[in-house]
């Protein structure tokens, strides 16, 4: 499994790390109930199927990126970066 | 029919021909007293105890697949009790001496090996660590040895003493660690569950939980529907889909963890042994091949395949830990989907639905949980309130903080 990102192409798997389904990005707001919390750090998307979820370039261009891959087959279909997700 | 020596040898005598199989293929009833999902180990030995334990004997284990084609024959089949943290300690103390009267009580060689387990100390503080751990296990009633490195290179004299990257300090033997025979484990369960009455059904995949008035009703399957007054989610990396059946999320997410055996050697590794730096862990299983495993791949995963970096990390450990193992050649490799919460510890527990119980999240740990796991989670079920050596166990332990943390990395998806 190679991960593409945005700005450097597909690159080794081992250049990224794993943060997981895209609900990391969802943060509930401060004021929010203890639920809020729990579902947002610990009641997670966990598709068996197509997912999206949040990679970190860490030994790259330290990007972050929603990739959207299938998690019983390992192929990956494409990536978007969070920033860019976040202006839309 | 009972399985003894005598019996092996009369049959050998007489060609073989009075085996028969260990357990029937009922079809279906239209209704049980309850329904386990899923036929993994902890399915098996959950329907095993409700019969023996508590003397419910009209239930079914439904299994999509064949019994143990899940996790059950894919582990590295490694059995401890050496935990650290209150909820674990007691937990896999009783799970140990289950396993330990094991083939006594299911008439089965599940070939449990109490070969001994050695952990490993590569700095001062992994040493003091491994000390701390050691006594907490004493203090549970279980046994723990502080080794010198001496008395690890006396045990052990392969491993790579000279290197200066992860010199060895010394370690933690735990004696009655071991390994057993993985698949055994499982056709033991659903041999002794099957004896008692137990319907075992296979090829049957549960693709709806019936609820009516926040009361489970029961299920729906391939092969039709089937009532139930009980129902138990029993299965392991597939949990978050099971329960979202029953609109349910849990705290877990899916990741792949891989295993590796080599050809068959000559007798060399007679015991467990971890590294400690580089999450690898080795034995030799009884057919001489070297059986091993390292961390997992640590991206979601539903295949039952992980990816090369990881295979490559392992083999470096491996090479780093004991470098004539680079003598050896991989047979095989494989990987299982394992059901990870965010802080590395199980679930057995009641959920919103009345009737319907949840038993997951065992990580890259359940397989020496399969006896105690279906203990507490047969007595969960039949009396409706959790076992002493799993109340700690709770669904709801991450809102409410009552974490358990067994590595220490925190309590957060993707850290164990
Ligand atoms: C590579 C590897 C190494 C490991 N090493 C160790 C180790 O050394 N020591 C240790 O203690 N643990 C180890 N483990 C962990 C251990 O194997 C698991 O935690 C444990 O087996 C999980 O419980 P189980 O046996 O019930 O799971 P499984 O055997 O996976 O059982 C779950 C069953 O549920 C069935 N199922 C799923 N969905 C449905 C449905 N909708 N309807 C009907 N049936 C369904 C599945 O087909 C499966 O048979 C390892 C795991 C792996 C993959
Ligand atoms: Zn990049």
């Amino acid at each position: 499994m190679r991960i593409p990102c945005p700005l450097c192409g597909t690159r080794d798997r081992r250049e990224f790390y794993y943060y997981g389904s895209e609900d990391y990005l969802k943060r509930p707001s401060d004021q929010g109930m203890v639920e809020d919390l729990d579902n947002h750090l610990f009641l997670r998307d966990n598709p068996a199927g197509v997912m999206r979820d949040v990679w970190y370039h860490e030994a790259g261009c330290g990007a972050w990126m929603v990739v959207t891959r299938n998690t019983i087959s390992h192929e990956v279909l494409g990536s978007e970066l969070v920033a860019k997700q976040k202006e839309a | 029919m009972r399985y003894s020596g005598l019996k092996v040898i009369t049959e050998g005598l007489f060609g073989n021909k009075g085996w028969g199989p260990a357990w029937r293929n009922p079809t279906p009833k239209a209704e049980y007293d309850a329904i386990i999902i899923g036929g993994g180990g902890h399915g098996l030995s959950t329907a095993y105890y409700l019969a023996k334990n508590h003397g419910l004997t009209n239930i079914a284990v439904l299994e999509k697949g064949y019994l143990g084609s899940g996790n059950i024959g894919r582990n590295t089949t490694i059995v401890r009790a050496n935990y650290y943290m209150p909820g674990n300690s007691e937990f896999y103390s009783h799970s140990l001496k289950l396993w330990e009267g094991l083939e006594a009580e299911l008439n089965y060689n599940v070939m449990h090996s109490q070969r001994g387990q050695l952990i490993l100390a590569h700095s001062d503080g992994q040493r003091d660590t491994l000390a701390r751990r050691g006594n907490a296990m004493i203090n549970q009633g279980d046994d723990a040895e502080l080794w010198t490195l001496d008395q690890v290179k006396d045990f052990a004299p392969y491993l790579d003493f000279a290197q200066t990257r992860f010199p060895i300090y010394g370690g933690l033997m735990h004696k009655r660690g071991g390994t057993a025979r993985h698949d055994a484990v499982a056709w033991g369960y659903a041999r002794g569950a099957d004896r008692r009455g137990v319907d075992l059904i296979q090829n049957c995949e549960v693709t709806g939980i019936d609820i009516e008035n926040g009361v489970v009703r029961g299920v729906q399957t391939t092969r039709g529907a089937i009532r139930a007054k009980k129902v138990g989610m029993v299965v392991a990396g597939r949990s978050s889909q099971v329960a979202a059946m029953a609109g349910m999320r849990l705290p877990i997410e899916s990741h792949v963890l891989q295993a590796f055996v080599t050809e068959g050697l000559k007798p060399i590794i007679d015991s467990v042994i971890s590294f400690g730096m580089g999450h690898f862990y080795i034995s030799q299983s009884d057919k001489g091949g070297l059986v091993f495993g390292g961390d997992l791949d640590f991206y979601s995963s539903y295949a039952a395949r992980g990816n090369l970096p990881m295979v490559e990390h392992v083999m470096e450990a491996a090479m780093t830990l004991m470098p004539m193992i680079g003598r050896a050649k991989v047979l095989r490799s494989w990987g299982g989907i394992m059901d990870m919460t965010p802080d590395g510890s199980p679930v057995i527990d009641k959920t919103h639905v009345e009737g319907l119980f949840v038993d997951a999240g065992w990580n890259y740990g359940g397989f020496k949980a399969a006896p105690a796991s279906g203990w507490c989670m047969a007595h969960l079920m039949a009396t409706g309130e959790s076992h002493e050596v799993a109340r700690r166990f709770r669904l709801d332990r991450f809102r409410s903080g009552h974490v358990i943390d067994e590595e220490a990395t925190g309590s957060q998806h993707n850290l164990h």
